[in-house]
């Protein structure tokens, strides 16, 4: 995984709540499973017209958004099915944070095992970034959203701050220290609970 | 400590847990299916490449494999896919794949609880959403996504926040003609979509102990829809006997303690809860069945693993029987199992008898995957357990959510309507 950044983007505000993983990604994407072009499926039915053309209306099609890694939306984002095709959607289209008032659980943990920062924020900043803000710097490192006018902290457990920033993914940490747990394992006096 | 509590501390070997505490729980069981197995697999080929050693499962023993979503084979990727699980488990050594066309298979949600494949107690995880459903049974369960569920099969265990929890009383026995779909509907209504949001949602009282164990798995099935990190119910003399005859044995009853702690109470009189449906597009969206009995319908759905268990066909059979269907109606029965006995009690003749199509076990339209997804602008009543834009076919499908009574008299209708209007 890349290492997160500082960021320094154009946002699109996407005002919607409950917006579920089955229109991030439609059913007939789950079948595939390489990582990488799943961002041409993102938003699909919202995005394109049966034709496969780009429906005028949909924000993602306005041209000004087209380089926008930060993508400010409602709550209870990526609600429903587990799919992790989700996440890699948005990454592959080019949204490194989600900024959103709450996220569904199964995906705000799919965002960190693929680089994607999702940043909770209250209400109220929200609304300010809807209504006064189109650009915005994110700082992992400081914890800080930064516009015009605006300037919050945002939260985040230390682990998982740790992990974006330095590209590391919940998987390969934990291998690296596979000798170690063998070890431990088969150790005498280790509870029978981790054998 | 509460049950969901209990098993944690259980699991991660400690005397106590309370909410907010992370704990690294050892996993009794994992599931993956023919979409969350090839997303593992994936996973697994990123982690071969960073050099990481993947050859072997902390258990596959533990570890069992459905097939579900794309099957009977729907086009030729979802074909591929379907070889790809078959040298996965034939790879890491899983017995229990359950394969469609070689005996007892289903929707994996539906083969947890007909094969019993999980215990009261356990700590059970699985690559999908509606992992929850298992809880009915006094199962910690919840669904994951790809990576966390790779890193489950190869290290055994993972960590959880402990949730608060949510406690559902339900006072009395439903109502003839209302079942616990309306009671679910009912209460992600009033909590919202995201009104249990990483919470359990605990379900109790005498209302749930008169509920059979197929009844409770409608409820836990349905946590997902608000947003929870588990459902569950205590398991009782019903639910050991349910598994025990399904072949379980060294069966354990966890119980919340007497002086157990709850977040929140929300307390219902089973005989205020009327038959409702969910309108498009969400699952919060409620109303009651006469409220909207003006609806014409193309289609009603009796599948899934929220509304396809026995019980649900049943229900639905005593509607259908000596009717005809006015509206195209697909029954899928959610597994082998459950079909054989609706074939042998005569359920499947009712349904055909009443012109009604019977089909596998598969999710099927219900994902919209395929075997009857709807077109533009058709409406669908449906036994399922979403009804987000799309989900079932076209963007401008819409499916009303309902208990398999509400879909089978509105298939016998061809509108929305309560089966107690029904003659």
């Amino acid at each position: 995984m890349e290492k997160f950044k500082k960021i320094r983007s154009i946002v699109t505000p996407f005002d919607k709540a409950n917006v579920d993983t089955d229109q991030i990604v439609p059913k007939q994407f789950l079948k595939l499973i390489h990582k990488v072009g799943f961002g041409k499926y993102l938003f699909y039915n919202w995005r394109f017209e049966n034709d496969g053309s780009p429906k005028k209306d949909f924000i993602l099609n306005e041209s000004k958004y087209a380089s926008s890694k930060i993508l400010v939306t409602n709550e209870n984002f990526g609600c429903g099915s587990s799919r992790e095709h989700a996440v890699w959607a948005l990454k592959d289209y080019g949204f490194s944070v989600i900024i959103a008032p709450s996220f569904a659980d199964i995906f705000y943990s799919n965002c960190f095992k693929n680089g994607v920062l999702p940043i909770q924020v209250s209400r109220n900043v929200l609304q300010r970034i809807f209504t006064d803000i189109s650009e915005l710097e994110i700082d992992l490192e400081n914890q800080t959203i930064r516009g015009d006018n605006i300037q919050e902290n945002f939260e985040i457990q230390s682990d998982k701050k740790r992990r974006l920033l330095e590209g590391l993914d919940d998987i390969a940490l934990t291998m690296q220290s596979e000798n170690a747990i063998d070890v431990f394992e088969k150790k005498s006096d280790t509870p029978s609970i981790f054998k | 400590m509460n049950i969901t509590e209990k098993i944690l501390a259980r699991a991660s070997g400690r005397s106590s847990v309370s909410p907010d505490d992370v704990v690294f729980a050892n996993v009794d069981k994992v599931m993956i299916h023919d979409v969350s197995g090839p997303g593992v697999i994936k996973v697994f080929d990123k982690l071969n490449d960073q050099g990481i050693d993947t050859s072997k499962l902390h258990d596959s023993s533990k570890v069992w494999v459905a097939e579900d979503h794309f099957v009977p084979t729907a086009e030729k990727i979802s074909a591929e896919n379907i070889v790809k699980l078959s040298e996965f488990t034939k790879k890491y050594g899983i017995e229990k794949h359950f394969k469609y066309g070689m005996g007892q298979y289903g929707i994996c949600h539906t083969l947890s609880h007909e094969e019993a494949l999980v215990s009261p107690g356990e700590v059970y995880v699985g690559g999908d959403s509606h992992t929850n459903t298992t809880g009915a049974l006094g199962a910690f369960a919840c669904g994951l996504g790809h990576t966390d569920v790779a890193y489950v099969l190869l290290n055994g265990e993972i960590w959880f926040k402990v949730p608060e929890t949510f406690y559902f009383k339900l006072n009395g026995k439903l109502p003839e003609h209302v079942m616990a779909k309306d009671f679910i509907l009912k209460i992600i209504g009033d909590i919202g979509t995201d009104g249990g949001a990483y919470n359990t949602m605990q379900f109790g009282g005498s209302g749930i102990d008169e509920m059979s164990v197929e009844s409770r798995l409608t409820l836990t099935n349905m946590t997902t829809e608000a947003g929870a990190k588990n459902g569950i119910i205590e398991a009782d003399e019903k639910t050991i006997n349910y598994l025990q005859q399904r072949g379980a044995t060294n069966l354990n009853q966890i119980k919340s303690d007497e002086d157990a702690e709850y977040a929140k109470l929300f307390e219902y009189e089973a005989s205020e809860i009327e038959p409702i449906v969910a309108k498009p597009y969400s699952p919060e969206n409620i109303t009651q069945v006469r409220d909207v009995s003006s609806i014409e319908l193309d289609k009603a759905y009796i599948g899934s693993c929220t509304g396809a268990k026995y019980e649900d066909l049943l229900a639905a059979a005593k509607i259908l029987k000596g009717k005809q269907v006015k509206i195209r109606t697909e029954v899928l029965p959610a597994a082998i199992s459950i079909y054989k006995r609706a074939m042998q009690d005569g359920l499947l003749q009712i349904f055909m008898d009443a012109g009604a199509m019977v089909g596998p076990p598969t999710c099927g339209a219900c994902c919209g995957a395929h075997m009857g997804v709807l077109a533009k602008d058709e409406i669908c009543i449906s036994t399922t357990n979403r009804n987000f834009p799309g989900r079932m076919g076209h963007i401008d499908s819409q499916t009303y959510l309902a208990s398999p009574l509400v879909a089978a008299a509105s298939a016998v209708t061809g509108k929305i309507t309560d089966p107690r209007d029904l003659n």
